[in-house]
């Protein structure tokens, strides 16, 4: 029973991927939509298949503008949540602007940077890097700003300097906070790149279901949405590993529903 | 005469511009070297304020303390201190909890990388001491309260300060891990000798283990009264239930019950 139960655990992701491209392809058969509106499952693993060349090319492209914007995003990030988190006066008179700025759609920064680099990789990275920082940054400050007092006094209390400090409480203690924003980070490094594609490039997978959907290849489009999914859930699964091996001490139980061994 | 190692001179606190609030008044007390001192009283007395203001953690507001030959201005570094909550690292693991003060506090730590060794033995003997040899690669939720608190203790004393603050260590224990922890605590003093300044509310844990308990008045706290208990070391916990120290308990009681109905 238990064997039984832990082999459902570990393959129900799996069924539910699977059931739910079974309701899609039946919806479709069901109510014989045609294919240029709402493509079948299998037609769209047809064209995935089809055009795997000039897909693999175009997601290539996406998943390099994504890691490069979201690495920067990291580094600017953690160095900014650290310097925002370890002084209130920092804290209190940047705040107020960073809200201002992640307030501003980040698409609305495209054209612009269209203007200073032209089309293509830059504009994307750029786009990618500014959805996913916001959310590291915040993070990080709120780990740092948070420590509890009693752990300051016990530092405090041996002399140390306010650098000692960052590096022996201010950061670890932040760790779980920003392996948790880098996941929330990750997805809308995403959402940027392909955005920035569609409008401004002539590479990625943007772009390339903006040209099959100008062709009403829909089950094209389609195949580059799955690709993306994919290539989020891969992303995702390497900084779930990272968070796992960095913030083990978070973890009190051997059930616990966020990581397995 | 000896001058005393903490001095303690009129000190006041107030916290915030609120003149009505003084949370200390007017306070004097003077502990020898080696000695071990308790300080008990009503509870929001100001006893833990006392802890900050030795350490250097908060800026007396009127008066002076001076510990060693040096008026405290910012935090000391030759303090050890213990809280009642364990304050252990949660990402460290027990004997890098207790390793921390050799990583801040010098000369300890500008050799810390090259004697590593030596002070990790430093700390598993210690551990050993208080019972927790075999627990050094444990994280602290893994550990029981009593347990952490012993961590805590081996922490405070692993950098051999010559002041030890312990804010109710053992506040939170159950009483059999209390008289443990007594007991250790005991031991350690004896074989290292530093000054402690231990605030409790405990009369019985000042009574074991104090040469000399002092009592706090309510809001604002000052000495309103001093026992200096004779019994000689090493002390047994039977002996808290003796004729002398019960008298002494019932002293105690008696003044801080009077501080009690003084407020109200």
């Amino acid at each position: 029973m238990q064997r039984y139960q832990s082999l459902l655990r570990k393959i129900s992701p799996a069924l539910v991927f699977i059931g739910f491209f079974l309701l899609w392809e039946l919806f479709v058969k069901i109510f014989n939509i045609q294919e240029f509106i709402l493509p079948a499952p299998t037609k769209v693993f047809e064209s995935l298949y089809e055009f795997r060349g000039v897909i693999f090319q175009n997601s290539v492209q996406t998943l390099m503008t994504t890691l490069v914007g979201f690495l920067i995003a990291i580094v600017i990030g953690l160095m900014g949540g650290i310097v925002l988190g370890s002084s209130v006066i920092i804290y209190e008179s940047f705040y107020p602007a960073l809200i201002a700025f992640n307030s501003i759609p980040k698409v609305a920064f495209i054209p612009i940077l269209v203007i200073w680099f032209g089309i293509g990789t830059i504009p994307a990275i750029c786009t990618a890097f500014l959805l996913a920082f916001f959310p590291i940054l915040v993070n990080v400050a709120a780990g740092i700003a948070t420590v509890e007092p009693e752990l300051r006094d016990v530092l405090r209390a041996l002399g140390a300097s306010k650098l000692q400090m960052i590096k022996k409480v201010g950061l670890p203690r932040s760790m779980p906070y920003f392996f948790a924003s880098l996941k929330v980070a990750l997805t809308v490094a995403f959402v940027g790149s392909i955005v920035s594609e569609t409008v401004a490039s002539n590479l990625g997978v943007g772009y390339l279901m903006l040209v099959a959907s100008s062709r009403f290849q829909t089950s094209l489009a389609f195949a580059c949405l799955i690709v993306t999914g994919a290539l989020g859930i891969m992303l995702y699964l390497i900084c779930a590993l990272f968070e796992a091996r960095m913030t083990r001490w978070t973890i009190r139980s051997n059930d616990s529903i966020l990581f397995k061994e | 005469m000896i001058t005393p190692y903490v001095e303690i001179k009129n000190v006041a606190l107030k916290y915030g511009q609120d003149s009505s609030s003084l949370a200390l008044d007017s306070l004097n007390i003077s502990v020898h070297q080696g000695e071990f001192v308790a300080v008990v009283g009503p509870s929001g007395c100001g006893k833990s304020s006392l802890m900050k203001l030795v350490t250097g953690l908060q800026p007396v507001t009127n008066g002076s303390i001076v510990v060693g030959s040096q008026v405290v201005k910012s935090p000391l570094n030759f303090v050890g201190m213990a809280f009642q909550n364990s304050s252990l690292l949660p990402w460290r693991s027990v004997i890098e909890n207790v390793l921390l003060p050799m990583e801040i506090v010098q000369p300890y730590a500008k050799n810390f990388k090259k004697n590593y060794s030596e002070y990790a033995d430093k700390a598993s003997a210690l551990l050993k001491l208080v019972g927790l040899g075999g627990y050094e690669n444990k994280l602290p939720w893994q550990l029981s309260g009593g347990m952490q608190q012993r961590v805590q203790l081996c922490r405070a004393v692993i950098h051999e300060p010559s002041l030890l603050m312990l804010d109710e260590p053992f506040g939170a224990l159950d009483m059999f891990t209390r008289e443990e922890l007594w007991a250790i605590l005991q031991d350690l003093w004896i074989v290292k000798k530093p000054t402690i300044i231990l605030v409790t509310h405990d009369l019985r844990e000042a009574v074991f283990l104090a040469d000399r308990v002092l009592v706090m008045s309510s809001r604002p706290g000052k000495i309103i009264h001093e026992l200096r208990i004779s019994e000689g070391r090493p002390r047994h916990l039977k002996a808290t239930y003796q004729k002398s120290s019960v008298d002494a308990i019932a002293e105690l009681r008696e003044c801080i019950q009077e501080a009690r109905i003084v407020r109200s």
